[in-house]
């Protein structure tokens, strides 16, 4: 490993609302990934009938699941609204200082929002969840 | 002309040539997964039920089967990529390249498990 410093060299910056988005970014991404791995879990036990279903579903429907399923909902709002600002800023928009940190705010507002209309739905219309 | 020294290349110093190819594959997928991962949430939430019989006739349908392969494809290539970017950052030395294969292969079969999952549905669902 070189001895120079090497990018993420996080611990020596004061912390500011683009640098904790773009890390959120990462974050909720890699979460997401890990995701990734259930969806295609849940479609595999779809695919192999009613009984790897029922088998699946054990897993699938625990309380620890739930608290993932959760965590999901939370990662996917974030770097949905989080994904599109970076979109936008690819264009070369917005990005001046006041202009990115505005956007940034306005990311963890909209992925709150988000994140309520969907539990909002879950709750109201969705018996079959709980 | 080129300004680098063969020492540079043979090094492996500067660029691979590859950096627009991964760059633009995150952001193609990236606008893709937006219409895609929310057509995936709106339609769970639709869905009169979770139980195979209910989820399975659904994925039979060959546009949720179509939209659900390229939703795992585009996902796992997303994935795939911005794990790597993650991995070139925090792991060093010989063990990065390991990493980044061994995510690959990880992210392949991923991809090949869903895909083969939703086909087998789907061509079930075919008289």
């Amino acid at each position: 490993m070189p001895t120079r410093p090497l990018s993420p060299h996080l611990q020596v910056y004061k912390l500011t609302y683009t640098m904790v988005t773009s890390g959120l970014h990462r974050i909720t991404g890699l979460g997401l990934s890990a995701g990734l791995l259930l969806l295609v879990y849940w479609l595999m036990a779809v695919a192999g009938g009613a009984r790897s279903f029922a088998r699946a579903t054990v897993i699938l429907s625990s309380p620890l699941a739930r608290v993932v399923y959760a965590g999901l909902v939370v990662a996917f709002c974030y770097h949905l609204s989080a994904g599109i600002r970076h979109l936008i800023s690819d264009t070369g928009r917005g990005l001046e200082r006041a202009q990115s940190r505005a956007s940034a705010k306005a990311t963890i507002a909209v992925s709150i929002v988000l994140v309520l209309v969907i539990g909002y739905c879950l709750w109201v219309g969705g018996a079959h969840f709980r | 002309m080129s300004l680098r020294s063969p020492l540079s290349r043979v090094l492996g110093m500067g660029t691979a040539r590859q950096g627009v190819d991964h760059w633009w594959l995150q952001r193609l997928t990236a606008v893709a997964l937006v219409p895609l991962s929310i057509w995936f949430l709106v339609s769970l939430l639709t869905l009169p039920s979770l139980d195979q019989a209910t989820v399975s006739a659904w994925m039979a349908h060959s546009s949720s089967a179509l939209l659900l392969v390229l939703l795992v494809l585009a996902s796992a290539w997303h994935s795939r990529l911005g794990v790597a970017v993650v991995v070139e950052d925090y792991v060093h030395g010989g063990l990065k390249a390991v990493t980044l294969v061994l995510f690959t292969f990880v992210h392949v079969l991923v991809a090949a498990a869903g895909v083969l999952a939703i086909l087998r549905v789907a061509l079930r669902g075919a008289p």
